[in-house]
């Protein structure tokens, strides 16, 4: 009796795993994945890498199962895009990770050469809000015109005929919108802030677009929890989270409308269709928010692992390049279930091209098994 | 010149054990030195950028813009900052210094041992509570507490009274400077109330008996006997307090609403404090000049700390030589 019980939970647990991994495999193999088999000689088996806290999750994921994988330690310490930026522009580091794209400046300053952004993942950012009216009902609808006209300050009230033009339900809503904001600088706010300078004059002239802005209005609340929390707990706020975040605290979450005048809900496909079917640059340095594409969720953005595009060191170079490779294909398998978007794979293949540019003592750093 | 006699006294029966002690404690207290004046060295050059291109007027201004735009050039004046720090711990002080004063007296005065020091360990025990848990309470009970309740019914109450009532003006968000005030306020009754406490029971007990003796009643005791002693060291107390406030970081960057944009005399205003930026702007300061600028944050940090330690000496030291007043 024992035993066949026993039989029955293995059964149900392979049929669970087996149904797991048919899903994963169904959602899009990146061709080139599998490639990083196992541990190879003559390989560093320690990487120091700095930098973004939005991929933080995905990444303490990737370099746990790839030390089992590969025997490479990597340590990542997630302190931030701009000390990322800094700890590679001082070598102080094997590989760096931000948020947001360097700027040629930033570029001139790296100690070490030219410097390579290879994309890891997609991150989309989103409006949540906290109308206690409208609890549990349909997701709110926002313009380009009305988030920037928001955060410019000049949009004070939830039934301001613009929002209610798209979602006649605030009409009846006579409160002042208590608007929120990242404290901290942060890729996210670079992302939300390249957005509103894409789509808003106003904001573009007055604002701009970085990690850290001066906001013409709203309170500021440190990381996501410190905004979410805030929205949360005081009526009739907006403010913005990554998309992850915002799954995963299950906060209602607005519908954008993109450059081609739909109204997207954000989503891991809708986020990764950003950069699918656009122009992308071959540094692949470039901000994705208000995509061309009529699917896309339009604030979205990818984030990047940095590394030097001439290596010094043999060993470090052959790890840094099998992992970059590992991480662009078999990587994007994990970035669902963390709330990630996957890239697409034009993405990859502009990535793959970067990745094989490393050298080291003039030879590509990527081994050839690989890179063939 | 009694001092020197014993001091040369002292050095004819100096043994080896005790010169090589002596050197010891001098290479530790020239080694607290030397960390002192290499932060002050490192602070000031990489700050240097910010400090020579805004001179004074980063100390003045009150526009901090990070990023150049069409309209906007790229600016650093901390004027918000400092005005966020001062207000807030002055706040933070004239909540805590009586609270922790009176229940301070109570421990060492009024309650039998065996309720006052339980009180004592569990007030001190708050030391122990790490200031971002102080920080989440603050958001989730402490905001929307006053929030709803403490800022409308001083509205209602001290807000129409002219002039002052400019203190309560405008709609209470919760986020704002009084809030984080109040959280200082907390975070350092403790450290009030415990250095208070030990300077309270170090009064002479001669000088108590002394008054009671003459027929004077508690109170009279305590107004003209224990705290008259005990002025300077509370002082002392109450300053060292202040120090703590003044550097906090984390707790009252989750409450104060980190808002730069206006300075208006309303302590329902949401504002931001020195350490709050640095905390929240260091990492992501991308461009060298805003970076310098942070840094240089640090610095006007440290100068507003010794500044408020040098008015807390004058303090002591005045005090101390009031009438009544003996040295603690």
């Amino acid at each position: 009796m024992g035993f066949l019980e026993e039989v029955n939970v293995k059964r149900t647990l392979f049929l669970v795993f087996s149904l797991i991994a048919v899903l994963g495999i169904s959602a899009q193999p990146v061709p080139g994945s599998g490639m990083v088999k196992g541990p190879m000689g003559g390989e560093a088996t320690k990487l120091t890498g700095a930098g973004a806290t939005f991929p933080a999750v995905l990444y303490t994921k990737w370099f746990s199962d790839y030390v089992k994988l590969t025997k490479v330690e990597i340590n990542y310490q997630a302190i931030g895009s701009g000390g990322g930026i800094k700890s590679i522009s001082d070598m102080t580091v094997d590989f760096g990770a931000s948020d947001g794209p360097m700027t040629d400046d930033q570029l001139k300053a790296a100690k070490g050469g030219a410097l390579l952004h290879i994309p890891a993942a997609m991150g989309g950012v989103v409006p949540t809000y906290n109308l206690p009216e409208l609890a549990g009902k349909a997701n709110l609808k926002f313009t380009p015109d009305t988030l920037a006209g928001i955060y410019n300050g000049d949009i004070t009230k939830w039934n301001d005929p613009l929002l209610v033009a798209d979602n006649p339900e605030l009409a009846a809503i006579d409160k002042y919108i208590a608007v929120v904001h990242r404290s901290d600088g942060s890729g996210t706010t670079n992302i939300w802030t390249s957005y509103l300078t894409a789509v808003n004059e106003k904001w573009a002239k007055e604002t701009g677009a970085a990690n850290a802005v001066k906001w013409p209005v709203g309170l500021g609340g440190k990381g996501n929890e410190g905004v979410a929390g805030n929205v949360k707990q005081t009526p009739y706020t907006l403010g913005y989270v990554e998309l992850a975040y915002a799954k995963q605290n299950k906060l209602p979450v607005g519908l954008v409308k993109n450059s081609s005048g739909n109204f997207i809900a954000a989503n891991e496909d809708t986020v990764s269709q950003a950069a699918a079917g656009v122009e992308l640059p071959a540094d692949m340095r470039v901000k994705l928010v208000n995509s061309s594409n009529p699917k896309a969720f339009p604030i979205a953005g990818f984030t990047w692992l940095l590394a030097y595009q001439t290596q010094t060191d043999a060993a470090k170079a052959t790890a840094v390049t099998r992992m970059l490779w590992w991480a662009t294909h078999d990587g994007q398998a994990y970035s669902s279930g963390l709330d990630y978007a996957p890239l697409p794979v034009d993405a990859i293949k502009k990535a793959e091209v970067l990745i094989k540019s490393i050298t080291v003592a003039g030879k590509p750093a990527l081994p050839a098994s690989i890179a063939k | 010149m009694a001092e020197k006699k014993s001091r040369t006294k002292r050095r004819f029966r100096e043994e080896p054990g005790d010169r090589i002690f002596r050197g010891l404690t001098l290479g530790t207290s020239v080694f607290v030195i030397l960390l002192l004046i290499g932060f002050v060295l490192l602070l000031l050059s990489d700050s240097g950028e910010s400090i020579v291109k805004f001179g004074l007027g980063f100390l003045t201004t009150s526009d901090w813009n990070p990023v150049e735009t069409e309209v906007n050039k790229v600016a650093f004046g901390a004027l918000p900052f400092i005005f966020g720090t001062v207000v807030t711990s002055v706040i933070a002080l004239l909540l805590a210094t009586p609270i922790a004063l009176g229940s301070a007296l109570f421990v060492s005065e009024y309650a039998p041992k065996w309720i006052g020091q339980p009180i004592a360990f569990i007030i001190e025990l708050l030391v122990a509570i790490p200031s971002v848990a102080y920080g989440l309470w603050g958001l989730f009970v402490l905001v929307p507490f006053m929030r709803n309740v403490v800022d409308p019914f001083l509205q209602g109450t001290l807000g129409k009274i002219p002039v002052l009532g400019l203190l309560f003006a405008g709609p209470p968000q919760g986020q704002d400077l009084l809030t984080a005030g109040v959280i200082l306020a907390i975070m350092i009754i403790p450290t009030i109330l415990s250095l208070s406490r030990e300077i309270i029971t170090q009064v002479p007990k001669l000088q108590k008996e002394g008054m009671l003796a003459l027929g004077a009643t508690k109170w009279e005791v305590l107004s003209k006997a224990v705290l008259p002693f005990a002025r300077g060291g509370i002082i002392g107390a109450a300053m060292l307090g202040l120090a703590r406030a003044i550097g906090e970081t984390m707790a009252v960057t989750m409450v104060i609403g980190n808002s730069s944009t206006k300075i208006t005399p309303s302590l329902f205003t949401p504002g931001y404090t020195i350490a709050s930026a640095i905390s929240n702007q260091f990492t992501e300061a991308d461009t060298p000049m805003y970076f310098s600028a942070v840094v240089e944050l640090g610095l006007v940090l440290l100068l507003v700390a010794s500044l408020f330690n040098v008015i807390s000496r004058i303090l002591v030291n005045n005090m101390a030589k009031l009438p009544g007043g003996a040295k603690a």
